[in-house]
C-alpha cells in the first residue's frame, strides 16, 4: 500500500469527525426536536403546522435525507484529498 | 365484472408480466450474479430497489392507517424506519461494500476468523429474515382476496410462484430490476391517490404541503386542516391529532427506545444491508444509501399527509350522519367485515367517538347464509358490545387502500393501488428470501459444510434453498401462526441487539475479538428474546425499567456493546491480518475488483 500509515491514520480521523457532526444533526432533528422538545415547539406555528410536530412527521425526514448526500459529498471531497479515490 | 375489477385484474396482470420478463432477461449463471448481482448496480437503481426492497405491505398498506389513528405517536414509525438509513449509510454501508464478499454473516465470520462466529450470524439472519417473510405472504393473500376475489390461500400459491420465478432465475439480479419496477409501481400507485385527495380538500396537489394548508370547501373552509383535526378530535373527546405526550406519565425512555430500536434495527437488517455490496465502487455504496432513503421518504413524508387527510374525510362522511346515507366505500368494505356500525343510542346516525364500539373483529349475525339486518339496514353484530358511546368500527389498513374510493376517484386508479400493494409485499419478500437463501446455501453449505463444491453445485443449492425457503414461507402464509404478529419486534429487536453491534465494532476497532464478538451476540441475542418472550408470550411485566418489548431492542444492544468490550479486555488481540483487513475495509480505494473466494 503506497499511502503511509501516517496518512491513513489522519484520513480515519478525518471520517471520523465528519461521522460525529453528521450524527449529532441526526440526533438533533430525529430526538431532540421531534421528541424531547416536541411540546414546546408545538406552541410555534409554521403556517399550519405546529413546528415540533411539522419536524416529527416531515422535517427530520427531509434532514435525514439531504445529510446523507452531504456526507457523499464530503467523503468524496476527503478521498481525493488523501488520494484514496477510486477513480 | 365491475370496473374496479376489471382495472384490478388489468394492472395486476401488466406489473406481474412485467416482472416476469425482467426475470428472464436477467437470469444468471454464476454465484457472483446470483448473490450480488455481479456488483454492477448503478446506485440510484439500487437505492429504487432498497426502497421496494424496505417498503413492505405494512409501510405501504397500513402505516398511514396507523398514523391516522395515532396522529402524533405515529411520529415513532416514520422516524425509526427513515433514521436508521443515516447510520447505515455512515457506519456500515461503505466498508461493507469495500469488504466486497456476499453475505453478512461472510463479513462475521471473516472479520471475527471464526466459523463458529459466522454460524451464529447465519442463524440470526435465517431467523430475523423468516419473522418477517411470513407477514408478506400473507399480505399477498388478502391484497389477492380483497381486490381479485380470489381465496386467500390461491393468492399466497400465486405470489409465491411469482416470487420463485425471478428470484430463482435470477437470483439478486433478477431480484434487484424487478424491485426497480415494483418501487415504480407502488409509488405511482401511492402517490397518484395521494396528490388528488390533497388537491380535492385543500386545493394544493402537493400532500407534504397540503396537510399544513386549510380546507377549500365544507363547514371548516378557510382553516387549517391540522388544526380542524384537533377542534373535532376537542369536541369528540379524541387526543388532539397533533398533541405530543397526551398522558402525564409517558416514559420518555421507553419512547427513545423503542425509536432507537427501530433505528438501528433497520440499520442491522441483512436483506437491507447485502442491498449495499451490489454496487461497483464504495462510493456508489455511499450515494445509493442517500437514493434509497429519498426514494422511501417520498413514501414516509406523504404517508404522515395521506393519515391527517383520511382521517378528516372519514369522519366528514361518516361521524353523526345517517346510517342510510353511508357513501359506497363504507358498504364496499363492510362487505369483508372492515367497516361495522352498531346503533348503540338507536337514532340511526352513526357516532364515532373514542375507544372500541365493540370487542374483537366484527363478527356478524347470519341466518341461513344472511346477515340480519338490524332497523336501519344494518348487518348485526354478534360480539360484545362495550359501554362507551363509540359505534363505529374501521380496520386501520383500508385507509389507504379505500383512499381513491373516498377520495371519488376513477376505477383505474383504485386498480392501480392493489397492484401497488402487491408489488411493496412480493418485493420485501423477495429480498428477505434472498437473505435467507443466501445466509444457508453460500454461508452454512459452501464455507462451513462443503467447502470444495464447484460454482455449479453452490448455485443449484442457492437455487433450492430459495425454493425451500419460499415453500415454507407460503406454508405460513397460508396457516398463518397466531404469533405472526407478535413476532416482528422480534426482527427488530434481534438485529439491533445481535448483527449492528457486532457488524459496527468490526469496522471500527481493530481490537475487537473473536471470543468477545459471539460472546456479545449471543449476550444481546439471549437477553432480548427472553424478555420479549417473557412479556409478549408468558405475560411477564416489563420489568427492566418499564420498557417494552417494541423497545428493548436497544437494551440488548447496549448489553451486547458492554459485553463484547469487556471480553475484548481479556482475551489474546486478533491476529495481525485481520487488523490489516480492519484497515483495509476504511479505505475506499482498490474495491473495484470484487474478492472472489
Amino acid at each position: 500500500m503506497a499511502e503511509s500509515t501516517k496518512d491513513m491514520k489522519a484520513y480515519w480521523h478525518r471520517n471520523l469527525q465528519i461521522q460525529f457532526w453528521l450524527l449529532l444533526i441526526w440526533f438533533i432533528m430525529g430526538y431532540v426536536l421531534s421528541i424531547f422538545l416536541v411540546v414546546p415547539l408545538n406552541s410555534i406555528k409554521m403556517g399550519g403546522f405546529p413546528l415540533g410536530f411539522w419536524f416529527a412527521q416531515q422535517g427530520a425526514i427531509y434532514v435525514f435525507v439531504v445529510e446523507i448526500f452531504v456526507y457523499c459529498k464530503l467523503m468524496r471531497n476527503l478521498d481525493r484529498e488523501f488520494n484514496v479515490d477510486e477513480g | 365484472m365491475s370496473a374496479i375489477l376489471g382495472w384490478t385484474y388489468f394492472w395486476v396482470g401488466l406489473t406481474f408480466a412485467v416482472y416476469i420478463y425482467i426475470a428472464w432477461r436477467s437470469r444468471v449463471s454464476d454465484t457472483k450474479g446470483f448473490y450480488v448481482a455481479g456488483m454492477g448496480v448503478p446506485p440510484i437503481a439500487n437505492g429504487m430497489a432498497t426502497g421496494a426492497d424496505w417498503m413492505s405491505a405494512a409501510s405501504f398498506i397500513s402505516m398511514a392507517g396507523l398514523i391516522s389513528f395515532l396522529g402524533y405517536p405515529g411520529t415513532y414509525y416514520l422516524l425509526g424506519w427513515t433514521g436508521g438509513y443515516v447510520l447505515l449509510a455512515l457506519l456500515l454501508a461503505p466498508y461493507l461494500r469495500k469488504f466486497g464478499k456476499y453475505t453478512v454473516p461472510d463479513f462475521v465470520g471473516d472479520r471475527y476468523y471464526s466459523q463458529s462466529a459466522r454460524m451464529v450470524a447465519a442463524a440470526c439472519t435465517v431467523f430475523i429474515s423468516f419473522t418477517y417473510v411470513c407477514g408478506q405472504m400473507r399480505g399477498v393473500g388478502i391484497v389477492f382476496s380483497r381486490f381479485l376475489e380470489v381465496d386467500i390461500n390461491t393468492g399466497v400459491i400465486i405470489g409465491m410462484c411469482i416470487v420463485f420465478i425471478y428470484a430463482g432465475l435470477g437470483g439478486m439480479k433478477g431480484i434487484t430490476w424487478t424491485q426497480v419496477a415494483q418501487y415504480c409501481t407502488l409509488i405511482l400507485a401511492y402517490l397518484i391517490p395521494a396528490w388528488a385527495i390533497s388537491y380535492k380538500i385543500t386545493g394544493v396537489p402537493i400532500p407534504q404541503i397540503g396537510f399544513g394548508s386549510t380546507i377549500t370547501v365544507g363547514a371548516y373552509a378557510g382553516k387549517h386542516l391540522l388544526d380542524t383535526l384537533n377542534v373535532i378530535a376537542h369536541d369528540f373527546g379524541f387526543i388532539e391529532y397533533t398533541k405530543a405526550f397526551a398522558s402525564t406519565n409517558v416514559n420518555m425512555l421507553n419512547v427513545f427506545c423503542i425509536m432507537f430500536a427501530l433505528m438501528v434495527g433497520t440499520a442491522g437488517l441483512p436483506h437491507v444491508i447485502i442491498r449495499f455490496f451490489t454496487v461497483p465502487k464504495v462510493r456508489d455504496a455511499r450515494l445509493s444509501a442517500g437514493w434509497a432513503l429519498f426514494f422511501i421518504a417520498l413514501l414516509y413524508t406523504t404517508a404522515p399527509a395521506v393519515a391527517a387527510f383520511a382521517r378528516y374525510n372519514m369522519i366528514e362522511t361518516l361521524n353523526d350522519k345517517p346510517y342510510a346515507n353511508v357513501p359506497a366505500w363504507y358498504l364496499n368494505w363492510q362487505k369483508p367485515g372492515l367497516t361495522a356500525w352498531v346503533d348503540k343510542n338507536g337514532d340511526g346516525k352513526i357516532q364515532y367517538r373514542p375507544g372500541a364500539a365493540f370487542a374483537g373483529r366484527p363478527k356478524w349475525k347470519m341466518k341461513d347464509g344472511k346477515h340480519e339486518l338490524g332497523k336501519y339496514g344494518e348487518p348485526l353484530l354478534a360480539n360484545k358490545i362495550t359501554d362507551n358511546k363509540n359505534e363505529l368500527y374501521i380496520d386501520r389498513d383500508i385507509m389507504v387502500l379505500a383512499s381513491p374510493e373516498i377520495g371519488g376517484l376513477p376505477a383505474w386508479v383504485v386498480g392501480l393501488v392493489a397492484a401497488g400493494g402487491l408489488a411493496a409485499a412480493l418485493s420485501t419478500a423477495a429480498g428477505l428470501l434472498l437473505a435467507v437463501g443466501s445466509a444457508v446455501s453460500h454461508d452454512l453449505y459452501y464455507r462451513v459444510i462443503n467447502k470444495t463444491a464447484t460454482e455449479k453445485q453452490r448455485l443449484l443449492v442457492a437455487r433450492i434453498m430459495i425454493g425451500v425457503a419460499i415453500a415454507c414461507a407460503g406454508w405460513f402464509g397460508i396457516y398463518p401462526p397466531a404469533f405472526v404478529a407478535q413476532v416482528v419486534a422480534f426482527a427488530f429487536g434481534l438485529a439491533a441487539a445481535s448483527l449492528f453491534p457486532i457488524i459496527l465494532l468490526g469496522i471500527f476497532s481493530t481490537r475487537v475479538t473473536r471470543e468477545a464478538a459471539i460472546c456479545g451476540m449471543l449476550a444481546g441475542i439471549l437477553f432480548t428474546a427472553i424478555y420479549i418472550i417473557n412479556a409478549k408470550f408468558l405475560g411477564g411485566a416489563n420489568w427492566f425499567l418499564g420498557i417494552t418489548p417494541e423497545g428493548i431492542g436497544t437494551v440488548g444492544m447496549v448489553l451486547n456493546f458492554i459485553v463484547t468490550g469487556v471480553v475484548t479486555q481479556f482475551t489474546k488481540a486478533p491476529p495481525k491480518e485481520i487488523q490489516e483487513l480492519v484497515e483495509m475495509v476504511r479505505i475506499p480505494k482498490g474495491a473495484g475488483a470484487a474478492i472472489d473466494h
